[in-house]
């Protein structure tokens, strides 16, 4: 299983779509490694600066409908040879949230209240999530603040996660 | 309580429930390109499965970057190519006989109601104007598509749109699709299903009904939808004829995947499109919409007509009809883009290429082209278009670029004017 912890990225915009994520002048590319400069290259969002603030990151928390817009799996795979391997989001565009999920990857949903709130205690500060895949609950951290949100998950989603995506899953099953 | 045509097809097409809502369904074909496809070869020669699940049922194209214009995307070509080959798919369409692949597809017989398809490729929604269930996928629900044939969906949830009233002349289905999006937000469908119905819808070609079912994904929809009639047996009759003793015996047949009376759907909206007008976008987002005399006159330095929205012969005749004897504006680059080279054939003997050019547009062959900045047409920082394409996402033509979406009415009357506006074939 992928790691699902670490540093947060912090986009406070809904309706990102996936030629923001990763644009289209770079689908010509046949590695996914290729892709790893150009992630949210055409991102335009106050306060955010692809060049600095995707180091070191391994997850995003964002807002509504992430992931909107073109099929494109180069998105997902823009993120993980990146190593950001969990987006925790308002909502997702359907294909995106599938191909994260068939990539072993993780796309949750949190209520809206909740992603509110954790951009009012969080944004702009250095903060960290520790995913419990157990027991469904992420713990955000920064400085001396420190929240524990709960999260569900489909079965289907879980063991897409637990046996490294859709092409293993599919070809043991079917 | 009765189903809907979504959940008819569905579960007409089930193989396994192995979770939650989740329903694995069999594929009547598996669509290919050449951008989406290639990664999913490589990964399966690389696990030491380079199998399709049947040749027949695999279509592929070239049409992203037709002809390549570089090593990578010649690779990629190349990649589709040899392996079509080797596979022995024999619906492969490579330049000279390509198009962009939701109106090639079509075109060349490849949908019937009750279908499930799917491609790695958003606009494959298009496809349900045929009465399919026609999902856009990622690169990994393709390659499993292309190994077993099968692909997982959750049980679809449908929003009927009930299109009334008469259409105003010089308004189109391009037109109704961007004030369904304006109405629904461009995540008002996500998960779902749009289901195309009414008298509009009824009168509708097939081409004007793929126009609206191409945009459904910009409100996030799994796919469009329209219930499968006459029209669509006429279309696809050439196809179809020694399949089923009459006309009537095929829909008798397509019928039976229709919605029911009484099925359940998520949303039903009545859409009355009697006093609709000429729209256009305005922002990075397709369901920024106003009408075309509401916008301050905006300057453009480019028009393209064509993609898998507005690429097809009726699109190129509208749009020729607003450019006859006219020459478009010194500061406007024209490019035409005939969606497939029947497309281009046609236009061609019926004299819509010349009419096009006299006006000044270039015409380039098929392909997808400037649609998503891939080539033929990308814009430099700051420059505008208006685009009959179907996506105003900040730099989706070009880095800095701004695309207004509209009509090829529109467009062609945005390109004699110089700023976009209303066509003549629109009476205030």
């Amino acid at each position: 299983m992928k790691n699902f912890s670490g540093s947060v990225l912090f986009l406070d915009r809904s309706d990102i779509n996936t030629d923001e994520i990763i644009p289209a002048k770079y689908l010509t590319e046949i590695s996914k490694q290729a892709l790893k400069p150009h992630l949210l290259e055409d991102l335009r969002l106050d306060e955010f600066n692809a060049r600095s603030d995707i180091e070191g990151k391994r997850a995003i928390i964002t807002r509504a409908n992430f992931g909107c817009g073109s099929s494109r799996e180069h998105a997902p795979w823009a993120l993980e040879v990146n190593g950001i391997h969990l987006v925790i989001a308002e909502s997702f565009a359907r294909i995106f949230r599938q191909n994260m999920f068939n990539c072993g990857m993780m796309a949750i949903e949190l209520p809206a209240e909740t992603i509110d709130r954790i951009f009012t205690d969080f944004y702009g500060k250095e903060t960290q999530v520790e995913t419990n895949f157990e027991k469904n609950v992420f713990t955000l951290t920064a400085d001396n603040h420190r929240l524990e949100v709960s999260f569900s998950m489909t079965d289907f989603d879980r063991v897409l996660v637990e046996s490294g995506g859709w092409v293993e899953y599919a070809d043991s099953r079917y | 309580m009765g189903k809907t045509i979504a959940e008819k097809i569905i579960e007409d097409h089930y193989i396994d429930n192995p979770h939650d809502d989740i329903h694995v369904v069999r594929l009547d074909a598996v669509l290919c390109h050449e951008i989406t496809t290639p990664v999913a070869i490589n990964d399966l020669v690389n696990r030491g499965k380079d199998e399709v699940f049947d040749p027949s049922k695999i279509k592929a194209v070239i049409d992203h970057v037709t002809p390549a214009k570089d090593s990578k995307t010649a690779l990629q070509g190349k990649i589709l190519r040899e392996w079509a080959l080797r596979h022995n798919i024999r619906d492969f369409f490579d330049v000279g006989r390509n198009g962009i692949c939701h109106a090639l597809f079509p075109e060349k017989g490849f949908i019937r109601p009750g279908y499930v398809v799917i491609m790695g490729d958003s606009h494959t929604c298009t496809l349900g104007a045929f009465g399919a269930f026609a999902a856009g996928v990622g690169t990994t629900d393709l390659e499993v598509g292309i190994l077993k044939g099968i692909c997982a969906f959750r049980y679809p949830a449908t929003i009927k749109i009930n299109i009334t009233g008469d259409l105003p002349k010089g308004v189109y289905a391009k037109d109704v699709i961007l004030s369904i999006i304006s109405r629904l937000g461009v995540d008002g469908a996500t998960n779902k299903v749009i289901e195309f119905v009414g008298p509009v819808v009824d009168n509708m070609s097939m081409e004007a009904r793929m126009t609206l079912c191409n945009m459904a994904i910009e409100a996030g929809g799994t796919s469009g939808i329209c219930l499968p009639d006459m029209t669509t047996v006429e279309y696809l009759w050439a196809f179809i004829k020694d399949e089923y003793a009459s006309k009537e015996a095929a829909l008798e047949d397509f019928v039976r995947f229709s919605s029911d009376a009484d099925a359940a759907y998520d949303r039903i909206i009545d859409h009355d499109v009697s006093r609709l007008e000429p729209l256009v976008t305005f922002g990075y987002q397709p369901d920024q919409v106003k009408p075309v005399k509401e916008i301050e006159p905006i300057k453009v330095n480019q028009v393209y007509i064509g993609s898998c929205t507005n690429g097809r012969i009726e699109d190129l005749r509208v749009a020729a009809q607003v450019l006859t004897g006219k020459k478009i504006s010194d500061s406007v680059r024209g490019i035409v883009v005939p969606a497939t080279t029947d497309v281009y054939r046609q236009a061609m003997e019926e004299g819509i290429l010349k009419i096009f050019m006299d006006s000044g547009f270039c015409v380039t062959n098929p392909t997808c082209g400037a649609c998503l900045g891939m080539s033929t047409g990308v814009l430099a920082e700051g420059e505008v278009c208006a685009s009959t394409t179907n996506r105003n996402f900040n730099g989706r033509m070009g880095k800095g670029g701004m695309v207004h979406l509209a009509s090829p009415a529109t467009a062609a009357a945005t390109a004699i004017a110089g700023y976009i506006t209303n066509s003549k074939l629109f009476k205030d």
